[in-house]
């Protein structure tokens, strides 16, 4: 099965707009789930349930939001920021996020606005149109 | 679960779906105050019978060894007053369950009209996200509750010999 990028954005915000309360005008691709939407922990697994119906497809947490598995090795996190190593962890666990902003300074209380809609259009992108 | 709201299971498929009913009556002292001279069930309890109905369901779907804890109201829509004498049908499906949470949709019914759609989250929360720790025992599936479910699952997962 294979869906346009546009399809696919339109599904996401309607799962969006469902999951969060969100407006369908709030819901742009910059927006972040956590600090624009307003996205709580429970809302994650909200929208991970949604998602999988919306797409049919099996959506594993930590693919999707895989911060707090980083977050509690301490070789991965130092003086509240990531290391290298963190960070090349990070890049691989989420190849669908954008992170250069990110990377000039990988402040962990930053991760949070890494949780963007366009994330998730990526996610969705590579894991229904790959290969 | 520190109280029971609902009356019975009517219906108890494990893992899928579940039918509480619940009957309303004058004798439910808040009815006198919600309101005097005009008694309707407030929609916070029709919640919390849902909540009971679906929260059952999804902790028996892993035997209650999970603390299933009301967690969002992803859904609350209400279309008529609820008075007393009104009998209540409420029926609830898992729509997903993972390891960390699970979903629930589900109405409740009156005389087969549609009185409320309601869809809730429940999460389990030993397995919750920020990693917090509660106690050991189950406080949410204490004894109070095994009543209700006597009659219904322990005869579905009794084999036929067994539950005359």
């Amino acid at each position: 099965m294979t869906m346009s990028r546009d399809e696919i954005v339109q599904k996401v915000q309607e799962v969006l707009v469902d999951a969060l309360g969100a407006d369908e005008d709030e819901v742009t691709a910059d927006a972040t789930l956590m600090g624009d939407l307003g996205a709580e922990s429970i809302d994650f697994l909200d929208i991970v349930f949604r998602l999988e119906k919306a797409f049919g497809i099996k959506v594993p947490r930590e693919e999707l939001f895989p911060a707090e598995s980083l977050l509690n090795n301490p070789d991965l996190v130092s003086n509240g920021k990531l290391t290298e190593q963190g960070l090349a962890e990070l890049r691989a666990s989420v190849p669908h996020t954008d992170l250069t902003e990110f990377e000039k300074d990988p402040d962990i209380n930053k991760l949070a606005n890494l949780f963007t809609v366009n994330a998730i259009v990526n996610y969705i992108d590579g894991k229904i149109n790959a290969a | 679960m520190r109280w029971i709201w609902i009356d019975k299971f009517l219906e108890f498929e494990s893992g899928r779906r579940a039918v509480a009913l619940k009957n309303v009556t004058l004798s439910e002292d808040h009815l006198h105050d919600h309101f005097p001279g005009f008694p309707i069930m407030p929609e916070c309890l029709m919640i919390e019978a849902m909540a009971q109905t679906g929260g059952i369901l999804v902790g028996q779907a892993n035997d209650f060894r999970e603390k299933v804890v009301l967690a969002k109201i992803s859904k609350a829509v209400f279309f008529d007053f609820v008075r007393p004498g009104d009998s209540l049908r409420i029926e609830a499906q898992i729509s997903s369950i993972a390891p960390e949470a699970a979903s629930t949709t589900g109405c409740i019914l009156r005389d087969g009209q549609v009185i409320a759609e309601i869809e809730l989250m429940f999460s389990h929360v030993d397995q919750n996200l920020a990693g917090k720790k509660f106690p050991e025992e189950n406080f949410v599936f204490t004894g109070l509750f095994t009543s209700l479910l006597r009659d219904i699952v322990l005869d579905a997962a009794a084999s036929p010999a067994e539950s005359i």
